[in-house]
């Protein structure tokens, strides 16, 4: 199968400034992807890239659905919707001509029922005659991810949809975005609140001073660090000899040990039962996106020069 | 064609929508200008023979309405979208370059029209306007607004801010258009400015748009029309090469 979206020796430089530097990336179709990465890692310019927003260096490619996205630019854009990370609006409008207008310029006239239906879906059918000025910014937003899919796109991309938006609408809009991951559509989507990213996609990228750093699934990432912390609050002044091997701090009556597989649990479990000891509380932290995300920016062997 | 009947139709909606400053003013102040000259300079000025200066002045002042408001059109919906960061939505939909330039050409062209005939039924409500070759008059403003409307485009996507679009109006478009015979004949002056207006493209613009009204120009009609064709096409040329390029539109 054709990837959905596939780049390869894919450099950026503005001016002095190397903003992407060999890219090689390929995201399947159907895949629910995620580029994270600190600001100024390169992630809009790689969407701006993907997208014809931004014309990359000679000798690089990129295409979207098979299509390459300059020299085939028509059918690479009707097959893309790109959900761009500035709120920006025409004022001159209201929603509905806002969508009219956008699925005019992908070629299509009467649009109304799938128009009326995204509107529906986005909770926007009441301010479908509201001018644009008028909207609070997340319903902007909103409108933003409406205009991505007035042409029905197989792909999918988005640049930090949920930043700035409240609690509801982010998770309105990530079921409505997973809703169309599950209808076959390809998503691509930058972020910053990892968790999101965690809970929503299969794939990451890593990108860091305009390289990829890690390309993974976000199982394998977890998986590579083997960091559980235990917390058990015991009813004990000493901690028993068989337990020191275990690495651990203690934090009032609580300690936390630091365990590498889930098996260590009963071992200690099964000490602290032989010496009678009575376990008050037990938390178990595993190892998150965020965490794995930390300590690869912060890891100086990854640091692109 | 969807795509750039689209572009088309917003971009019409877009000064349509806003018609108080961007048909009505311009018709007003054009009023003004008409009526303050003509009032001074009727009884003093003459430029052809039988000819009063007003029926001498109306088609100048038409016709500068006509082509300060197509270049004001296409400038400023460029500028305001590249500034807003709406022409994002243009840029990702799959409109060609071609279409970009003719929906944004025609606009202008439009406004320019609708300008021009809200000035001459106005105009002609207090003054007898003769109207000898009506087909040069529209084959002028067509092209005219085109030449316009282009320039426009080239102003718009090369300003980064509103001053810097505003120094293009104001340095380069209202002195050519001022100093291209709207107001006199370039009989009248001196022969290095008259050698000098002879290269300021709207001076043929007006000269043969007057022919179309008077049956009198300053030079051939035929000359007028394939200077002015001449300009268009090489700024046509010019405006379409920088948008396939990207210029200062895709970094």
């Amino acid at each position: 199968m054709i990837p959905a979206i596939e780049i390869q020796r894919l450099n950026k430089s503005f001016g002095n400034l190397v903003a992407l530097e060999d890219i090689q990336l390929s995201i399947n179709q159907g895949e629910f992807f995620a580029l994270l990465g600190p600001n100024g890692a390169g992630k809009t310019t790689l969407i701006s890239i993907i997208a014809g927003l931004v014309l990359a260096n000679n000798g690089g490619q990129v295409k979207v659905m098979g299509h390459d996205v300059v020299t085939r630019y028509s059918r690479a854009r009707s097959l893309l919707g790109v959900v761009p990370q500035e709120l920006v609006f025409d004022p001159f409008f209201t929603v509905h001509e806002t969508l009219v207008f956008q699925s005019g310029y992908f070629g299509i006239r009467r649009n109304k029922a799938w128009i009326d239906e995204i509107l529906y879906r986005l909770d926007l059918a009441d301010k479908a005659d509201t001018n644009m000025r008028a909207l609070s910014g997340g319903m902007k937003r909103r409108v933003l991810v409406a205009q991505a899919l007035v042409h029905r796109p197989p792909v999918i991309v988005l640049d930090e949809p949920t930043a700035g938006v409240d609690v509801e609408l982010r998770q309105a809009l990530w079921a409505f975005i997973r809703q169309l991951n599950q209808d076959g559509h390809t998503i691509v989507l930058t972020t910053h609140y990892l968790e999101e990213a965690e809970a929503l996609c299969q794939r990451v990228a890593m990108l860091k001073k305009g390289k990829i750093i890690v390309l993974d699934s976000i199982r394998n990432l977890i998986n590579k660090i083997r960091d559980i912390s235990l917390q058990l609050c015991l009813a004990c002044e000493v901690l028993p000899i068989e337990l020191i091997k275990w690495s651990s701090i203690k934090q009032n009556d609580c300690y936390i040990f630091k365990i590498q597989d889930y098996v260590e649990i009963s071992e200690i479990l099964t000490i602290l039962k032989q010496e009678k000891i009575e376990v008050l509380e037990m938390r178990l932290q595993e190892p998150d996106l965020e965490e794995v995300f930390i300590r690869i920016m912060g890891d100086k062997s990854f640091s692109a020069t | 064609m969807t795509g750039f009947f689209t572009l088309f139709h917003k971009e019409l909606l877009r000064f349509w929508k806003v018609s108080f400053q961007t048909i009505l003013a311009p018709i007003v102040s054009t009023l003004l200008y008409l009526f303050i000259f003509s009032h001074l300079l009727e009884s003093r000025v003459q430029v052809y023979p039988g000819i009063t200066y007003s029926q001498f002045l109306i088609p100048g002042l038409i016709i500068m309405a006509i082509l300060q408001n197509a270049f004001a059109n296409s400038s400023s919906s460029l500028i305001q979208s590249k500034i807003s960061g709406n022409i994002i939505f243009v840029l990702l939909s799959p409109l060609s370059y071609f279409e970009f330039f003719g929906a944004y050409l025609l606009a202008s062209v439009a406004r320019g029209l609708l300008v021009g005939l809200g000035v001459f039924i106005v105009i002609s409500q207090f003054y007898e306007i003769p109207t000898q070759f009506p087909f040069w008059i529209i084959l002028f403003v067509l092209l005219g607004s085109m030449l316009l409307g282009a320039l426009g485009i080239i102003a718009g996507i090369c300003s980064d801010k509103f001053d810097q679009l505003a120094a293009f109006q104001n340095f380069i478009i209202l002195p050519f258009t001022f100093l291209s015979g709207v107001f006199y004949s370039v009989f009248s002056l001196s022969p290095v400015w008259q050698k000098l207006s002879y290269i300021n493209p709207f001076f043929y613009i007006v000269d043969g748009f007057r022919y179309g009204f008077l049956g009198i120009s300053d030079v051939p009609p035929h000359l007028s029309l394939t200077a002015v064709i001449a300009f268009f096409l090489t700024i046509s040329l010019l405006t379409l090469n920088m948008l396939r390029a990207g210029y200062k539109v895709r970094y």
